[in-house]
């Protein structure tokens, strides 16, 4: 009778291992596939940085001349200063985390300590839709509502005749709405959804014992929340709004829909101006490969590159710091 | 708007160093009565965890319970300082009186129970921060802000925790969570002291650790009986035996709800007890 | 040791009801931050419900049949037919190259990657490449694509665009699938003489489909909706009318070639919103707006639809 073995062909442990396993494809394979991203970042660093630097090293610019005020592309000798840019991604990109980020570790926590299974049901799949809501819709509806809105009401009688707040809102420029406050408005809603994941993980992450520990000594949720929570969550959510912060300031169509495209130092919350993103996106169009003008967009995708990269550097320095505490 | 209670003097109960209490009263006198449970049944959705449990607990006295896995001892303790609250779809049936008020009524304040009935858990969980703030984190949640009151109110209650001596030199720069297993364990017992509760819960809290440790632990809960009512969830009978006056055995009916078999002094129990179930269990036939 | 420590006072004397005010400061401040919370999470649901609400209005009358499969018109509403085509003809190519790059980078760093300097190259040049703002991508398949291989604005460098943008959330959320499958199973397919690569196959890999399908979903609805990647790549000039019967994909006037230009719907929303002057501006705009929108509801409730049914049938079986 033959044994159930037989039906296998006859091997030793030691064999020596094929070609074939020594070759281990699958392994090769798969290794490309994820080192694809490697090379794919080298080479858009190499041709960023490349093509960035050609207004000082082709053009003759000096850096001095690059971070001024002074953005004429037209004149006869043309001036590339790209600090209104800059300045003005920082500003928009500061406006909307500052009012982002409570609103977002409030969502954060509201999800994580107070919302009941259902209510969780709801928000989770809401937030989901945000993040999926492409940027070309949120500029739209900026420039419809939002926008309108803004011209509308802070123009109004009522809100002019206000101290203070009439004084902002009745400086020039903002007769049509298109301002630092509709950019920074659009913004803080396009982070919401990353803050408020991000933070939300952070918050899942503090031991439960913790709660617990808190709660039966009588404290109330609340003190729970801001002696014990938050003060454990304090690098993730310093990595949310990071990371909140990125995607701010490399958000292009939205903001160069609703925030007026002038480029000149931002000195009011309600006059227009402009970003680094705005304006690459509205005048790569209008150049021609290789002209001066053409350069100093190319200097100011270098500027955004480097922000996110710092980024990407400082998210890993917080969580380090996490870790080892 | 007054932003917390008037906490009053940093205060201790007063512990008088007395002789060993030679025989426990289980029959205690109405006044004597810390805790009484009516007919408490605990359940998680339809699943009933507890039924219907009645039992007293004398002032100044350690109830121990024990039971097997599953039999609702922790479960049980909980709803004495509400912990059950925070767990979605439990609910508990029956009345929990803390001298003689119930505690399961709607407009009684949690927070105000918990402060009189503090809670130690399995696993030590200090808080995130230094062995100071860890004590004194009860307090000022309670709004006391004074310096020296806070230093005197941290000191007492590390030592009456027996964790002073190891401690006392880095207060405020060693964490809570840089001490071992067993020192974590007293500096969360002196967290509930600072916060100057009536009763203690302790949910098997010498489970997670090492035997010297556990000694020290029990050693410390004769101690504060002098002065704090304690009820204890044990899975080791020798603790049981050991630290407690009175011992409640829990055990699981046929549907896995958990009961009360019997109650008394603990020397009783563990000699004669009138139940054949106890007497299994303790002779280690089953569980 | 309790005697030097007990001496300070005793609380007792009049206790505290349980229903005492005690503490009504911070139990004040806590009902109000309960309330605070969960207004956050009401004003998100309200932003939401009024965007979808504003669309549907907005697409009210404009949304139709007609505007879905005609071409654009000079003088009536017309439709958006081309560059809805060329949307999902984009969604098509970028996802034809990035799933299976993704998924098999993930398996890479689910299943082979060792805690070493490699591995942390990879996740760095991931996490960059997630950081790195879509226009800049866009501008890196300008001079790559357009400008250096010479093909001009085609949908071919549009996808490859796309495909490097989205590669780091594919092989994410494949990585995170793929891990999510215990451990057990691995070691019992290891146990019974299964090569590793074996095991990935045929045990690893089919546990882990709902995750991937969800993956392939989620990162789909994103590319639908890109523009800024696609503006200087894929083109932004307005679409001929297609003539569906050149199936020579080779020919630049093909709508089935990957060697013309694309303008997807995402984009044309832009070009419009920027360029446009039509009498119909607004509604065509708005009308788009819809169908976009409408779109990431769908991606979205699809992921989760599909995902659960999935994952019932493989548990269930």
């Amino acid at each position: 009778m033959a044994s159930l073995t037989s039906a296998y062909p006859t091997s030793k442990l030691r064999a020596k291992p094929g070609l074939l396993e020594r070759l281990d494809l699958p392994r090769r394979v798969v290794f490309v596939a994820a080192a694809s991203m490697i090379i794919v970042v080298a080479m858009l660093m190499i041709f960023i940085v490349w093509q960035g630097t050609q207004l000082f090293v082709k053009d003759g610019y000096s850096l001095g001349a690059i971070f001024d005020a002074k953005w004429d592309p037209l004149a006869d000798t043309p001036e590339f200063g790209i600090l209104p840019f800059i300045l003005g991604t920082i500003v928009v990109t500061a406006g909307a985390l500052l009012i982002s980020t409570p609103l977002s570790v409030g969502v954060a926590l509201f999800l994580s300590e107070v919302a009941p299974k259902w209510a969780k049901s709801i928000v989770q799949p809401a937030l989901e839709i945000f993040v999926g809501i492409p940027s070309v819709v949120w500029g739209w509806l900026g420039i419809t509502v939002l926008v309108p809105f803004l011209a509308d009401t802070f123009n109004g009688p009522i809100v002019i005749s206000l101290p203070i707040v009439g004084t902002i809102f009745s400086m020039p420029g903002f007769l049509t709405g298109f301002s630092w406050l509709a950019g920074s408005l659009v913004l803080s809603i396009m982070v919401l959804p990353t803050i408020t994941s991000v933070s939300y993980d952070a918050f899942r992450a503090v031991p439960q014992e913790l709660r617990t520990g808190s709660l039966a000594l009588g404290t109330t949720r609340w003190q729970m929340i801001r002696h014990i929570l938050i003060p454990s969550a304090l690098s993730g959510v310093l990595t949310a709004v990071v990371l909140g912060m990125t995607r701010a300031a490399g958000e292009a169509l939205a903001v160069q829909m609703v925030i007026g495209n002038s480029p000149t130092l931002p000195e009011a919350i309600t006059q227009p101006m402009t970003t680094l993103t705005s304006q690459i996106t509205l005048d790569m169009g209008n150049t021609v490969f290789g002209e001066p003008w053409q350069d100093a967009l190319w200097t100011m995708s270098l500027v955004l590159l480097v922000i996110s990269i710092t980024s990407v550097v400082l998210v890993r320095v917080i969580n380090k710091r996490r870790m080892g505490s | 708007m007054p932003i917390t209670a008037v906490y009053p003097e940093p205060v201790l109960r007063r512990v008088e160093v007395t002789a060993p209490r030679a025989a426990v009263q289980v029959a205690a006198r109405p006044a004597d009565i810390k805790i009484a449970t009516e007919h408490v049944s605990i359940s998680y959705g339809d699943k009933v965890a507890v039924r219907d449990v009645s039992l007293t607990v004398q002032d100044r006295s350690i109830l121990a319970l024990i039971g097997p896995s599953g039999s609702g001892k922790s479960t049980f303790l909980r709803c004495f300082n509400r912990m059950n609250d925070l767990i979605p779809g439990a609910s508990v049936k029956g009345e929990v009186c803390l001298d003689g008020e119930n505690v399961m009524e709607a407009d009684v304040s949690v927070v105000e129970l918990r402060r009189r009935v503090g809670m130690v858990f399995q696993r030590p969980n200090p808080f995130p921060m230094s062995i100071y703030e860890n004590v004194a984190y009860g307090p000022r949640r309670r709004g006391l802000n004074d310096r020296r009151k806070l230093n005197d109110l941290v000191e007492t209650s590390l030592k009456r925790a027996a964790l002073w001596d190891e401690v006392k030199d880095d207060l405020r720069r060693k964490s809570g969570l840089a001490l071992s297993g067993g020192q974590q364990q007293r500096l969360c017992i002196a967290r509930v002291l600072a916060t100057d509760p009536e009763v203690i819960l302790m949910d098997e809290p010498a489970s997670a650790l090492d035997p010297v440790s556990t000694l020290r632990i029990e050693e410390l809960m004769r101690e504060l009986r002098e002065a704090y009512t304690i009820v204890i969830v044990t899975h080791n009978m020798q603790q049981a035996a050991r630290v407690s006056d009175v011992t409640a055995f829990f055990t699981m009916a046929d549907d896995r709800a958990g009961y009360l078999v019997e109650v008394g002094p603990t020397g009783q129990i563990f000699t004669r007890p009138s139940e054949q179930l106890t007497e299994d269990y303790i002779s280690g036939r089953f569980g | 040791m309790t005697a030097n420590a007990g001496s300070i006072g005793r609380s007792s004397g009049a206790k505290p009801s349980l229903k005492g005010k005690a503490s009504r400061g911070s139990i004040l401040a806590d009902r109000a931050a309960t309330v605070v919370l969960w207004g956050t999470g009401a004003l998100v649901l309200l932003i939401l419900g009024s965007i979808i609400l504003h669309f549907a209005m907005a697409a009210w009358g404009v949304v139709s049949l007609s505007f879905i499969l005609d071409n654009p018109s000079q003088t009536t509403l017309g439709g958006i037919m081309p560059v809805l085509w060329n949307s999902i003809y984009m969604l098509a190519l970028t996802m034809l190259i990035a799933v299976p790059v993704g998924l098999l980078g993930g398996i890479y760093m689910a299943e082979y990657a060792g805690d070493n300097i490699v591995t942390g190259a990879i996740r760095f040049a991931e996490e960059s490449i997630s950081s790195v703002p879509s226009i800049v991508v866009g501008l890196f398949g300008l001079i790559l694509f357009v400008d250096d291989f010479h093909w001009g604005f085609t949908a071919l460098a549009g996808a490859l665009a796309l495909t490097f943008f989205n590669l780091p959330l594919m092989t994410r959320l494949s990585e995170q699938a793929l891990r999510a499958v215990p451990q057990d199973e691995r070691s019992a397919s290891l146990a019974l003489g299964a090569t590793k690569w074996q095991t990935i196959r045929h045990v690893v890999v089919p546990l882990a489909i709902p995750g991937l399908i969800t993956g392939v979903i989620l990162t789909a609805g994103r590319v639908f909706g890109e523009a800024a990647v696609l503006l200087f790549t894929a083109g932004i000039g307005t679409p001929p009318h297609y003539n569906f019967m050149n199936l020579d994909i080779t020919n630049p006037t093909s709508p089935w070639s990957p060697f013309r230009p694309a303008t997807t719907l995402s984009v044309y929303i832009y070009k419009l919103n920027s360029e446009g002057l039509g009498a119909f501006k607004n509604q065509i705009v708005d009308g788009s707006a819809a169908i976009l929108i409408s779109m990431v509801l769908i991606f979205n409730l699809g992921a989760r639809f599909v995902g659960r049914v999935l994952s019932r049938k493989l548990t269930a079986s």
